[in-house]
This record gives C-alpha cells, structure tokens and sequence, in this order.
C-alpha cells in the first residue's frame, strides 16, 4: 500500500480545514508544506512569520539552549520537550524581563525592605534573618506569563509573540509573605501590598517595573516570598536571591530579584498597574482586582484552565497499527484539574485522559491517553482541560488588545502512515 | 544626541549579550534613525514583532515607546522611523 504524504486524500485534507477553522487551516499548510524539526517546531507554525524567521536556540548563562525571543531585555522561551515531566527543570525554566538593567545580586549583599503608609514599621530582612525568624514554607505551582501563546493570537498583536514555553512548574521554598508583613504589621486601612524588584529601565524616565496585590492576596499563606526553585539557590535569571511567588495568578505580579515591599492605602497607579496587564473587564471569569477599577479595564488577575500536549509534534508521522500517545500536562488558576479529555478525531468524541500524580492544585498535573492508530490518513489530536472550578478551555479565541489568556484547545495533526 | 550617547553607553555597560549584534535591521533609508530604539532595547523586537502591523500600527508603537517609556527621539523621527518600519517591517498594504 502506498503510504506518501499524497496518500493524504483531498477529501481528509478537506474535512481537516473545514473543520478546524482559520488558524487550522494555517496550521495544516505549514505543518505539511516542511519536515517535521524544522524551525516551526521550535514554536507553532501560526506564529508571526517575523518571529519564525528571527527566533533561535540561544543559552544564557546557566541555560540550556532556549527559545530566544528577544536578546535584551532577555526573553527566552522554554522548548516544549521540557514540559514533558510536571516539574520544569531550572535551566529550562522561561525567562522574561521589560526592563534590561537587571543587575546581578549577591545573596549575601541581598535585602528586603517593608515599609509604607499601611505598616505599623519599617524593617530591613537579610536573606539569613529571613530563614531564622520566620517558618520556611513551600509549594509546587506554575509560574506562567499572561501573553503566553500571545503569538498565536489570530488578528497577531503586538508584544512578546511566545509561543506556549513562556511558564514553567517548580517547587518553591521561602518564607510565608504574610509572615513578613505581620512583622512588620499591617493597619486597617491597608489596600494593596506594593513590590519593586531590583530590575530598572536604562532611561530613568521609563516606568520602573512595580506591581501591586490586593492586600488579601498578600496575605494568602500560599504567597511566598522565594529563595529555592526544585531544591537549588533561585538562579539569577528567574530572579535570584528571592522573588514573589503567586500561587494561581500570572507571572506579571511574581515579581524578581524582590528589594521592597509597600503597604500602602492607595492603589498603586504606575504604568504597569494602571495600562499595562489589563484586560476589557468582565471578558474573563477570573477574580476581579476590586481597589484597580477606575477604568474600562481591569488588571488581569489568575490564570485560565489549559493544557499542553507534550508527546507529538504537528505533522508526525505514526506507523498505523502502533497507538497514537498522547501525553501532556494541564493546569488552572488554583481550583486543580478535574479532567482533561483527549479527541484524536477533530473533536467528534471524546475520551477521559488518566491524570498523573497530584502535586497540588496550582501544579501541573500530568495526563495520558494512548487511542490505536488503524486507518491511514491525518488525524487531529486536540486536549481540553476542565478545572475543579467547572472552567473549561475554549473552542474559540477570547480576543484582547494586548494578547493575554490564550486557552484555545490545541489541535495537532498526525499522519497515520 | 549627547543624552542618546550616553544612554547607549549606559546600555552597553548593562552587558546586553555579544550576540546582540548579529541582529541587523534591514540597511535601507531610515535605518539611522529606527537605530535610536537599541538605546532601550535590541531590534530583534522589531523583526519579531513583523510582518503584521501597518504604518499606523507602528506609528503607535513608536509614540508608545516614546509618551510611555520616555525614549528620547526627536518628535520629527516619528515619521521616518515608522515609515522605515512599515516598509520593512510592516505587513503588505490590501490591494
């Protein structure tokens, strides 16, 4: 029997565009058009073709080769492979800065300042006066940027265009930041607690890169502040000495390299808060940052239900008679996995997928299918998770100007040689 | 242009990676001037960012980088530089 690409027929290539729509249909083309490895596989092939034709393998310092967005401020993409154990290893884990003054600190020059209108005090932490007054903590979550897979929006916005490496899952080992703020003691009339990094623009007119919490967040045992990632010092590029670490919302509020922490009253108004990280309000059914509601948009807050499948690349080849495996991780905003279902025939039926271990509901939970491949032709394999909290992930794109919250159920194509 | 020299020699002193450098802007007119965005960031944004935004498109993200992020380029290269941007850079006008 005849087994080429031509073997793929005019009709199975019909009902493939058909039914998987625009972005699909780009996807089928490319997917087909090269061999499988080539520099689409380091991203999607529905990125900008500017980012395609730009982006490379690149190590940082104390990296693995990743994908290299941008050379500086340094934003590198972790490689799908990576994903395929639940725990995201260190040198693989993404890297994303705005600002390129990002200096290097030395753990024992490092120190934390608490003050603000809202805290009773101000005090000073070194990282050793950290581990001996206050009880060490730790949690296994993922840390994802909010325009992960920004580059995939279909009209494309500008921005960082990641593809789907801009998170990663790690173990985080600290201390409690409501340990730290009871320290220093927070008044009644406290709104948001206020973080700056030790990070800083080139030009001293450009917007420092501060974020603020609702000051209940701050105050969530689950919020740490961060000195370990998987059992090793926090490295440099994922914000080394200490960093903010919230469980459930995106990375924009994890901020790095932590030097000051503000109590304060008054939401805080800087660029990164009251333009920047925003979204058309009430587009998504994610928590709502009540003290930032002064415009026709509000910040966005925790993430959205998703998955990745981590087991097949766009356009594989299977040998019919083996099974198609279909592995990869899903993850939420913190309600945890419920299910996650996997449809090897373009969404006609779907089966339950065997979730792996439970690292916590802000982790990424493996899950795993194996369906037999019998009939020769492309098959569409898709993913969809559904979270604790009812929230599936989306047929259709939630478009937003600045390209956060991409959740589309992802569609691989197969070939069953 | 003194305060742009010495951002870019601030920007050198931050140790921006050797590799930097082999990201090129396409040599063509307007190119001198788009070369005032390195004082902030490398133009491997520019590429990455391309090729789906028009002259208005880039024409915002250059305002942007100015109003916002406090770039210090002259209001009269606003023109040229998205011009430079939309030509290179920009997606292909609708016939």
């Amino acid at each position: 029997m005849k087994t080429s690409r031509d073997a793929l027929s005019s009709e199975s290539r019909r009902r493939l565009i058909a039914g998987a729509g625009a972005v699909a249909a780009v996807g089928a083309t490319r997917a087909f058009a090269g061999p499988v490895g080539s520099m689409a596989a380091l991203g999607f092939a529905e990125l900008p073709d500017g980012t395609l034709a730009e982006q490379t393998l690149f190590a940082l310092p104390g990296k693995v080769p990743l994908i290299k967005k941008t050379f500086r401020p340094p934003n590198f993409e972790t490689p799908v492979k990576y994903f395929r154990t639940a725990i995201t290893p260190n040198d693989a884990f993404f890297v994303r800065y705005h600002l390129a003054g990002i200096p290097e600190v030395n753990a024992r020059d490092w120190s934390l300042t608490v003050a603000g209108d809202s805290a009773e005090r101000t005090l000073k932490f070194t990282l050793p006066e950290l581990r001996k007054t206050l009880a060490i903590a730790e949690i296994t979550a993922v840390c994802q940027c909010s325009g992960n897979r920004r580059g995939l929006f279909e009209p494309h916005v500008p921005g960082v265009e990641w593809g789907a490496g801009a998170m990663g899952n790690a173990v985080w080992r600290g201390v409690r930041l409501k340990d730290v703020l009871a320290k220093a003691g927070v008044k009644a009339g406290a709104v948001e607690v206020v973080f700056d990094g030790a990070d800083h623009a080139p030009l001293e007119k450009t917007p420092d890169f501060v974020k603020s919490l609702p000051v209940e967040v701050a105050l969530d045992p689950n919020t740490l502040i961060a000195f370990e990632m998987n059992g090793k010092p926090l490295p440099h590029w994922n914000g080394g000495p200490a960093r903010l670490v919230v469980p459930g919302w995106t990375g924009t509020y994890w901020v790095k390299q932590l030097a000051r922490i503000s109590v304060v009253s008054k939401p805080e108004s800087n660029f990164w808060m009251s333009t920047a990280y925003r979204l058309p309000r009430g587009l998504f059914k994610t928590p709502t940052f009540k003290s930032q509601l002064y415009s026709p948009n509000e910040p966005i807050t925790t993430m959205v239900v998703n998955s990745l499948i981590t087991s097949l690349e766009n356009g594989q080849q299977i040998p019919h008679g083996k099974p198609i495996e279909v592995q990869g991780i899903a993850w939420d905003g913190g309600s945890g996995i419920a299910r996650v279902e996997v449809s090897t025939d373009l969404g006609a039926s779907w089966q339950a997928a065997k979730l792996g271990k439970d690292l916590g509901r802000f982790s990424f939970r493996e899950f795993a299918l194996s369906e037999p491949a019998r009939e020769p032709g492309a098959r569409v394999v898709m993913a969809r998770a559904t979270g604790n909290s009812g929230e599936t992930q989306v047929e259709h794109l939630i478009f937003n100007p600045a390209g956060y919250h991409h959740n589309v159920i992802q569609r691989l194509y197969v070939e069953i040689i | 242009m003194r305060t742009l020299a010495f951002v870019l020699g601030l920007s050198v002193a931050g140790a921006p990676l050797a590799q930097e450098s082999k990201v090129q802007l396409v040599n063509a007119p307007g190119k001198d001037k788009a070369q005032q965005c390195i004082a902030c960031h490398s133009v491997d944004y520019i590429q990455m960012n391309s090729k789906f935004m028009d002259k208005a498109g880039w024409t915002a993200s250059v305002n942007k980088m100015i109003k916002v992020f406090g770039a210090p380029i002259p209001e009269s290269d606003v023109e040229p530089i998205a011009a430079y941007l939309a030509q290179h850079y920009g997606k292909a006008p609708a016939k």
